[in-house]
């Protein structure tokens, strides 16, 4: 029983040490991937808006510029709160349509 | 003697059992991680990918948004004769609606490029309820993000249309009904459609860059150029784009697979076949 409970232990920090083995690259490919790139731009910056820049085309303001500090931000977390409860509300109309139509079909039996 | 051999070889099994149980929590802690370490190492501000505001030309801009719009009215017109037929759709289009315009909204981390960019979303609703349905949809979406959310413009909102609307629905039915017409199974089939779906989308955003930039330049140089500049973060994005629709389509599948039937993803002999 003993050996046993010594080899989990030994399995468990075994585990751990891995974990970290695999997260110190991954952590260091990550930062070196961010810093080339400068910032993790999107891709309407680091390829649409550079190449039409390029060529003469400049990006311009939108018609309602909401990208003004945090304001982008707050927008952003309300449309994914918005979208999030819609998805929620209409996924739990699908399901439970079918849960009733399963009720109403037992108790007719 | 013998009785403590077996009980020893007993008390091992037991052991490794317990150790595998151990190893694939472990598995799990390690991918939630992973995660929380690839958000963390997000900014706030990112942005994504539409064509934004003022940079195609009038001409340009007008073209996309007469092809566009024919695409979008045959859109509603198919919704209303969907809805008229079967109220059950209604549900499902508001869910697929507000799953577009989340994930058309959320820009992801590529560690690959070091970029952000988001998938479009619109070979779930192509594939469930029909390419047309879904390029109405992304219309919505676009056009909230384009007036709320400084994400693409409306003058260059008939372009965008165009590239996740309906090359992003048209390329992702196609392929779902290609694989499914080759007996492929349900969630390979929908794998293949978005990630390919995600890639015509920023096919097509390069053809339309590239034919309204390039000014007296030659059209292929230029475009060939930004696909190249697209690849680093849109080969994972797209593979994400896969994950996501198989995800959706199988979870339906296994929820609600009468109405998948009667929508005509699955055939009726195909019911029991859910992932």
């Amino acid at each position: 029983m003993k050996i046993i409970k010594y080899e989990l232990r030994n399995a468990k920090y075994k585990s751990v040490i891995i974990c970290l083995f695999l997260l110190i690259p991954f952590n260091a490919f990550l930062i070196m991937s961010a810093a080339s790139a400068a910032k993790w731009g999107g891709v309407d910056e680091s390829v649409v808006e550079k190449y039409a820049t390029e060529h003469g085309r400049k990006a311009r303001n939108p018609l309602i510029n909401t990208d003004q500090g945090d304001l982008l931000l707050f927008l952003f977390l309300l449309a994914g709160t918005a979208g999030g409860f819609v998805a929620g509300y209409y996924w739990r109309q699908l399901t439970e349509k079918k849960k009733a139509t399963k009720v109403v079909q037992d108790s007719s039996k | 003697m013998k009785l403590q051999i077996t009980n020893y070889k007993l008390q091992h099994f037991k052991f490794k059992i317990q150790n595998s149980e151990f190893k694939f929590k472990n598995c799990r802690v390690f991918a939630l991680l992973l995660t929380a370490y690839g958000l963390l190492l997000t900014p706030g501000e990112a942005h994504a990918m539409h064509i934004s505001e003022g940079i195609l030309p009038v001409n340009w801009a007008a073209l996309w948004f007469a092809v566009s719009i024919f695409f979008v009215a045959y859109g509603l017109r198919r919704l209303k004769i969907l809805s008229r037929t079967d109220l059950s759709v209604k549900p499902l289009v508001g869910l697929l609606a507000a799953i577009v315009f989340v994930i058309s909204c959320m820009p992801i981390p590529v560690p690959t490029a070091g970029t952000c960019s988001h998938p479009g979303g619109t070979a779930i609703p192509a594939i469930l309820v029909g390419p047309s349905i879904s390029v109405l949809v992304a219309a919505v979406a676009l056009l909230i993000q384009a007036l709320f959310l400084a994400h693409g413009g409306l003058s260059t909102l008939g372009a965008d249309i165009a590239s996740m609307g309906v090359m992003g629905a048209f390329t992702g039915f196609a392929v779902f009904k290609l694989l499914r017409r080759f007996h492929v199974n349900l969630s390979i089939s929908a794998f293949f459609a978005g990630m390919l779906s995600d890639w015509a989308i920023y096919l097509t955003t390069s053809v339309e860059l590239a034919a309204a930039i390039r000014g007296d330049a030659a059209f292929m140089p230029l475009f060939t150029k930004i696909v190249i500049a697209f690849v680093p973060t849109q080969l994972p994005l797209g593979i994400l784009e896969g994950v996501m629709t198989a995800g959706m389509v199988s979870l339906l599948a296994r929820r609600r697979v009468d109405l998948l039937v009667k929508l005509g993803v699955i055939e009726p002999e195909h019911a029991g076949e859910t992932a």
